[in-house]
């Protein structure tokens, strides 16, 4: 334990910023935002997952995640959020490296199906441009995106995902200070 | 085993004191305390100081069904040390000052080297304040009792 790091440095202003980010990102899928203020998480978490944690977490959002104690205790403290041992329980996942199986995670009902987890999956990098092929949603031709260090076998645990309509799992994806999203409407080709 | 454990007991409630000392003391106060007192170590602000409303619960007559008695304006604050030790502190009222103050002390108070010398010169000196206030207003009250007794007696 390093002992508990401060949280966002101005909680409204900036929590409203990354939600802002996190809703553009949502709304144009695979389009990269730089978040203007995030706060510097305890490692190994990145400032975007930090922050896009901080935004969207509160009490009344149980949380998974392997990022380590230090992590879990910040998550606690500056989020509020219950922290559960079980990914299948969890409206937040956050993941860094190996994330739990897209099909162990909650993926609503047909009734509810925004009763589904949101996935927050740390990369190593995220650059527009080149890579995977997204179309779909809120995207006018083809988005270009490529992901260093997206888990093993993604593409065809995200094709089941998108299989679930209306239900599914959203991803908001995060390295450094960046973010992009991919909502379960969206389909992805390997470039 | 036994020990460690009532060994933590006696230092939660050891702290439970200063926190709730701190809690009762204003800004003002607290400074003039502090102006004798061996230097604070420099901090950093984890959260706050944030002003919030907390509802306050009572039961009727103390064993009733529990109901919202309303709510209160509480200011909370958590400071961390150089070292990695944090201090918390809730204050009721808006009193941000006050709120960082008690939770940078919280959080000094902590280490067992600067104890004594910060109980001896800001905390102890504020409960006495505290008691002497308390007693002032009991004489107060005190001296307006009125006695069914001496009304029967009178009349």
């Amino acid at each position: 334990m390093t002992g508990l790091l401060p949280g966002f440095a101005d909680p409204v202003v900036d929590a409203q910023s990354t939600f802002r980010a996190v809703l553009e990102a949502m709304a144009r899928p695979g389009r990269v935002h730089r978040l203007s203020a995030p706060p510097a998480a305890p490692a190994p978490l990145s400032p975007a997952a930090g922050a896009v944690l901080l935004a969207l977490a509160d009490g009344e959002t149980p949380l998974w995640l392997n990022a380590g104690a230090d992590a879990t205790e910040w998550a606690r403290f500056h989020a509020g959020c219950p922290v559960v041992a079980d990914a299948g329980e969890a409206e937040f996942v956050l993941a860094i490296g190996a994330p739990p199986a897209l099909s162990a995670l909650q993926v609503g009902t047909d009734e509810d199906p925004h009763r589904s987890a949101t996935l927050i999956l740390q990369v190593q990098a995220l650059e527009e441009g080149a890579g995977w092929r997204l179309t779909g949603p809120g995207i006018e031709r083809e988005h270009r995106l490529r992901v260093a260090g997206a888990p093993e076998g993604f593409l065809a645990q995200w094709a089941a995902n998108r299989a679930l309509s209306p239900r599914g799992v959203d991803i908001i994806l995060c390295a450094g200070d960046r973010v992009a999203a991919l909502p379960r409407g969206t389909m992805i080709e390997e470039g | 085993m036994e020990g460690t454990q009532e060994r933590q007991r006696a230092d939660d409630a050891e702290r439970r004191r200063w926190m709730g000392i701190l809690a009762r003391s204003n800004a003002a106060a607290i400074e003039a305390r502090l102006a004798e007192a061996p230097a604070l170590p420099s901090h950093t602000r984890l959260r706050g100081p944030e002003t919030g409303l907390v509802m306050v619960r009572g039961r009727a007559g103390g064993d009733g069904a529990p109901f919202n008695l309303g709510e209160m304006t509480v200011t909370r604050c958590a400071v961390r040390l150089a070292d990695g030790t944090v201090g918390h502190a809730y204050q009721a009222g808006r009193d941000a000052r006050a709120a960082e103050l008690a939770a940078a002390l919280d959080a000094a108070l902590q280490d067992p080297a600067r104890r004594p010398a910060l109980m001896a010169s800001v905390v102890e000196p504020l409960a006495a304040a505290q008691t002497e206030a308390r007693e002032r207003e009991a004489r107060r009250a005190a001296a307006t009792r009125v006695r069914f007794l001496a009304m029967e007696t009178t009349r």
